[in-house]
């Protein structure tokens, strides 16, 4: 079968026909076709939740897919465990890296494999990691601690451990969300290098420039479905790949109506706080917003963002500067008392920190005012009218939900965003720190939540949104500020993405500026 | 009251604790906390009795004491991390489980005094002539204290050192990317939970055939498991600092028990040989010590911000949040 | 043995039907909790009952003896009560703590605790010998549940200030709390030498239904006392605690998750200190109670394990305090008519199995597991 669909004189190292996954409630891939040919990069491109990673994570066994053959090197496989995938050539770095924080380099690239049998010499291993990294041009140290590394280094560790299992096929799993500009140029061409050597990749992607500019073929999925398969990234143009992608003629974009700009709300002075680890995350940071204003924070993963927020809302320790809204200082006020000043934090995890899973949608709904009139009176609860505020916000928020006794943790992402959302713009918030609000949320989903984010700022908000989607930065914010190693390195109005993108490896915008003049 | 004999007994002692608290060591680092180290102990100590009683055969009886505590920790196994219930109440409700077992096996067995041999005891010859030293570790000791001796850099070597105890840290530390690495998560952490219960049937036993032999029901164990527990966090997973604790606690054990003995000390009188009722405080001090050293472990942990394994306690569900 | 190698050995041989384990993503019906604790309590019985028989003893006349010797008449059914109501109040303090996923297995100590507290109003003496005996009741409860609180303090301070494990430190609570009992019937409060108080005068006794004797004949013999009662009272109040008020809201939201109470600005450190302190209190209750209701006097022997029992019911119970007098009920009587079965270890072995049962049956409260017939493909 695989012969028919190649009909060219490049191997085809993986074909997938008819694969078929289902989940409780869910159809994640409907009889997928996808072929993948010796030395190329295959693009899977399509929107959040339109099935790009399930399929890959049936290839590389973590799944059984419910229906469909799989052939590897034209030998019929399904593999039952990521241990077989590899085996058989097939290795895959996941979005979320696959890293034991607290080991080095070496043991996360030697873990699981049959050597060394027992006693571990690491030193002799090191030397042999450094020697696959030259190859390929993947610079790291290899007795490092994975936490000690950047998040470009660990994904070069994460491409490492399958190289050096001998992988022939790399299954690249997003792997450009978490990094800057400059750093996506240097991956392309370590991918650029591996083709060369006959492996081959597939980039899952849903960022169409990505996809246009590294790949030589794209299969597109929408909604679990193949609306193309395998076509020459060449013989394509942005706006075809769009429409198969999304299914509808216009992409969607952001209508920002013109809005006042206001007083000043949110004035940070350099500002210090520590991470969890002790060490500094935020270092001497100052930015202001105002009314009306999204001011919007980019920055590489981990450089600060996520303590800059915690801090805002009173949750992480300021050790120096201070925090002013609306001309009252909150620095290190208990949360509480942010709240009510009209501080709101939609943080980055909503499972994690957003919601209380086992909960019901209106436990969840009156988190920030349990204790205030009508809902808290005095001692207690009051049962009617937390439930009536729960259905009010259930039906202004269009949350798909059963009952509102239903537990937060059984709603799609998208939904509990909404309950998140609904529950801190319903507070009347005079500003709104939003952390990577849409993160994992499919089309739709991120279309309403920015829409409620606009809205926002209509409303008079001031907005920080914290995202590393430059591209929703761009689109959504006034203004945008880069952080990098905890500090500001600069502001642009334009939205000038290669100012942005030098800034987020550590370049300081006067410096930028002076390069350009000279 | 002598020192070296308050030190030798102590190390003696402290053997039972060192087992049970490695055992859990094992367990823990593969992200299973079992709470339920006291029961798998009183099974260990009952069957090692039991057995030995039967065969007049301690080996037998130390071989029976460990399948047997491996085998009920297997019920924890299976509700932890098949049936992915919560760790600390399943580890409660192993200990009820386990005591009930072994109340119930262990019926008529206190009477058997006398008639069951145990465990050898000897001295090392040329170490025990090391002045002090050799008394206190290489002197008409119980054959399970030397074994300890060697058992604790092994165990450190295992963790630290070997291709297994790299697996075994990463299943506890990140079991979705040992998985996705081909590593049998589910598998590993069966037999950390199994090797727990060995070493925990190990420390029972120890007890039963050796440092205080005979089976007195619940009382045979009298909260040294719980304590192997709590010196885990202080030893912060580490097998070495778990070997000092848990030494350090049997000469606190011994000494509080010897304290009573002569009528002065360091050339004062001596309140609790003058007034033998305050000996109740002294019988509080282990459990209390045992506070302290959690008091110490802790702090020291939120300083240095060494963390528990962080999977423990986590059951792991392939394809869940974050793999 | 890796997945591979299991599809490998069993597919020559197939059943005739398949299992299906799928997450469940909607709230089970109402009844199926309940019904999955009755099913494990089941379960347990045919344990005891197979481990009974295996001794050579008859499972069946061993249960109708229990069932008897605790339901069989209203005299044995008041002794039942008397069993349950320092489970009630111990499977309360542990239902609270537990909501918060305050591991507080110390309900044993602060068990101990209440007792030495209500003892000290009548031996240090507190109040005097002839005080009138709702006095002596008020005062007796304040100080059981000081002490009980004290208890529960310490745990709880250690794990808001250090996060010192309060697993540990409540369990060594326990140990503690023996020795200190000991000191003062050995030592201090030594009835002539013996190792236990004197008896309290009758005014700083519970009332019991046989003091009602007189005026109605019925009562007479019957030992249930105005403990029942108090557990009856504190077991609304803290059902109406955990379900109405702003601060069992704060409880079940810590318990949920406790970074969203912190994000909510709810302060878990003083949260743990006040719930371990109440529900050390509760359980300081249970020791008063059992003191000034039924020994009236402080010896060593007062608690069959009250305090550890009162963690199993609580999880029967499902944390919810009402369901924790029907749980204590069943418990006092196995406590009560258990003590006669053979072997002795039979009744700690059935809650331990019914506690491993219960557990492992929430795994069908998560998960939908149908059987089909198998198709052929």
């Amino acid at each position: 079968m695989a012969k028919e669909i190649s009909g060219n004189e490049q191997l085809n190292v993986v074909s997938m026909l008819g694969v078929s996954k289902r989940f409780p409630g869910v159809i994640a891939n409907d009889h997928v076709d996808f072929v993948l040919r010796q030395g190329e990069v295959h693009a899977l491109l399509g929107e959040n939740g339109a099935g790009k990673s399930t399929l890959m994570n049936v290839l590389a066994g973590l799944y059984r897919s419910d229906g469909g053959t799989i052939e590897v090197n034209g030998k019929a496989a399904n593999f039952g465990s990521p241990r077989e995938a590899i085996e058989a050539g097939i290795g895959m770095v996941h979005q979320h890296f696959m890293l034991v924080p607290s080991q080095s380099v070496t043991e996360n690239v030697l873990l699981g494999l049959d050597e060394p049998r027992f006693r571990m010499n690491l030193s002799r291993y090191n030397k042999k990691i450094e020697e696959i990294a030259e190859q390929y041009g993947l610079h790291v140290d290899p007795a490092a601690k994975i936490w000690q590394l950047t998040v470009g280094e660990q994904q070069r560790v994460e491409i490492l451990k399958m190289l050096y299992r001998g992988a022939e096929v790399l299954i690249m799993d997003e792997p450009t969300a978490v990094l800057a500009p400059s750093e996506i140029e240097e991956l392309f061409k370590t991918l650029r290098s591996m083709t060369a050597q006959d492996k081959s990749i597939v980039f899952i992607s849903h960022k169409l420039h990505e996809v246009m500019e590294i790949s030589d073929r794209v299969t597109v999925l929408q909604k679990g479905k193949v609306t193309s398969s395998g076509i020459q990234t060449k013989d394509v143009t942005r706006a075809d790949l769009a429409r198969l992608m999304v299914g509808r003629e216009v992409v969607f974009r952001v209508e920002k109506k013109l809005v006042e700009i206001g007083d000043t709300v949110l004035s940070v002075k350099n500002l210090k706080a520590d991470n969890d680890k002790g060490l500094s995350a935020i270092n001497g940071v100052s930015l202001t917003v105002s009314q009306g204003e999204i001011v919007g924070l980019a920055g590489v993963a981990g450089n600060g963002q996520n303590e800059l927020a915690e801090t805002l809302a009173g949750l992480r320790e300021v050790l120096d500067g201070e925090i002013i809204v609306n001309d009252k200082d909150v620095t290190n006020n208990p949360v509480k008392k942010g709240i009510r000043q009209g501080i709101s934090l939609i943080p980055a995890d909503r499972t994690l920190v957003g919601t209380a899973p086992n909960l019901s949608v209106t436990d969840n709904m009156i988190m920030k005012n349990y204790d205030q009139e009508p809902i808290g009176q005095g001692w207690i609860v009051n049962s009617t009218e937390a439930n009536s505020y729960a259905s009010d916000l259930k039906e202004a928020y269009e949350i798909m939900v059963p009952t509102i006794e239903t537990s937060v943790r059984l709603l799609s992402g998208g939904n509990l965003q909404k309950v998140i959302l609904a529950r801190e713009i319903s507070s009347e918030p005079k500003l709104m720190v939003a952390v990577q609000p849409t993160r994992g949320l499919d089309v739709g989903a991120i279309e309403g939540v920015q829409k409620l984010i606009l809205a926002q700022r209509e409303a008079g908000a001031a907005i920080l949104l914290i995202s590393e989607e430059l591209d929703e930065l761009i689109s959504l914010s006034d203004r945008i500020y880069v952080i990098y190693e905890g500090e500001i390195m600069g502001q642009v109005d334009d939205g000038d993405i290669d100012k942005i993108g030098q800034m987020m490896m550590g370049a300081r915008l006067e410096h930028i500026e002076k390069e350009g003049v000279a | 009251m002598d020192l070296i004999i308050i030190l030798a007994s102590g190390v003696a002692t402290g053997t039972v604790l060192l087992y049970a608290t490695v055992g859990e060591i094992f367990s823990e680092r593969s992200g299973v906390l079992n709470l339920g180290v006291e029961g798998m102990m009183l099974v260990g100590a009952m069957f090692a009795y039991k057995v030995t009683a039967a065969t007049q055969s301690p080996l037998l009886g130390l071989l029976a004491a460990m399948l047997a505590a491996g085998a009920v920790s297997q019920v924890h196994a299976f509700i932890t991390i098949t049936l992915q219930a919560d760790q600390v109440i399943s580890g409660l409700a192993l200990n009820f489980l386990a005591t009930g077992i072994s109340l119930v096996l262990g019926e008529g067995l206190t009477s058997l005094r006398d008639v069951v041999p145990q465990l050898p005891k000897f001295s090392i010859p040329v170490l025990s002539e090391i002045p002090w030293l050799g008394d206190i570790f290489f002197n008409n000791q119980s054959v399970m204290v030397y074994v300890g001796f060697i058992f604790i850099p092994l165990a450190w070597y295992y963790i630290n050192r070997t291709r297994p105890g790299m697996h075994l840290r990463a299943v506890g530390e990140y079991p979705a990317a040992a998985d996705t690495l081909g590593i049998g998560v589910y598998a590993l952490r069966y037999y950390y939970v199994f090797v727990g219960g060995l070493l925990a049937g190990l420390a029972g036993a120890t007890i039963s055939l050796s440092i205080s032999p005979g089976w007195f029901g619940a009382l045979t164990t009298s909260g040294q498991g719980w304590i192997a527990v709590g010196l885990v966090i202080f030893a912060q997973w580490n097998p070495i600092r778990a070997a000092f604790g848990a030494y350090t606690f049997g000469a606190l054990r011994r000494l509080v028990l010897d304290i009573q003995g002569p009528a002065t000390v360091l050339g004062l009188a001596n309140p609790f040989f003058y007034n033998s009722n305050l000996g109740f405080f002294l019988k509080m001090l282990p459990f209390a010590f045992t506070v302290v050293f959690l008091v110490i472990g802790s702090r020291e942990a939120m300083r240095k911000r060494v963390g528990t394994p962080a999977a423990l306690g986590l059951p792991y569900i392939r394809g869940q949040r974050g793999l | 043995m890796t997945d591979a190698e299991m599809t490998k050995a069993t597919s020559g041989f197939k059943l005739p039907f398949v299992v299906n384990i799928e997450p469940r993503v909607d709230n089970p019906p109402k009844w199926y909790s309940p019904m999955l604790s009755v099913l494990a309590v089941v379960f347990a019985l045919l344990i005891g009952a197979l481990v009974i028989w295996l001794g050579g003893g008859n499972p069946w006349a061993a249960y109708s003896h229990i069932a008897r010797y605790s339901f069989g008449s209203v005299g044995v059914l008041s002794d039942t009560m008397v069993k349950a109501t320092p489970l009630m109040f111990t499977g309360l303090a542990c239902s609270l703590a537990f909501r918060m996923k305050l591991w507080n297995i110390g309900a044993e100590g602060q068990f101990f605790l209440g007792a030495y507290g209500a003892s000290l109003i009548v031996l240090l003496p507190v109040l005097p010998e002839d005080a009138p005996r709702w006095l002596f009741i008020i005062v007796m409860i304040v100080s059981g549940m000081l002490f009980g609180a004290l208890w529960g303090f310490v745990p709880g301070f250690l794990k808001a200030r250090f996060n010192v494990n309060e697993i540990i430190s409540t369990l060594m609570m326990n140990y503690i709390a023996i020795q200190w009992n000991n000191y003062f019937i050995y030592a201090v409060w030594s009835d002539h030498g013996f190792q236990l108080t004197r008896m309290f005068q009758r005014n700083a006794w519970l009332p019991r239904l046989s003091d009602l004797a007189e005026t109605m004949p019925f009562f007479r013999g019957l030992t249930t006392h105005m403990g029942l009662v108090f557990a009856l009272v504190a077991a609304i109040i803290l059902w109406w605690i955990l379900a109405k008020s702003r601060w069992g809201y704060e409880i079940r939201l810590i318990g949920d998750n406790p970074r969203a109470a912190e994000y909510a600005g709810i302060s878990i450190k003083r949260n743990i200190v006040l719930v371990m302190m109440l529900s050390g209190a509760l359980a300081g209750l249970a020791g008063m109670s059992e003191i000034t209701g039924v020994v009236h006097r402080l010896q060593e022997s007062i608690s069959p394990g009250y305090g550890f029992t009162g963690i199993i019911i609580a999880w029967l119970a499902k944390l919810n305090p009402i369901a924790v007098i029907l749980a204590s009920i069943l418990f006092g009587a196995l406590i009560l008519a258990g003590r006669e079965v053979q072997p002795a270890g039979i009744p700690t072995l059935i809650q331990g199995v019914i506690m491993v049962a219960l557990i492992a049956s929430d795994y069908f409260l998560r998960n939908r597991v149908t059987i089909t017939r198998r198709q052929e493909v």
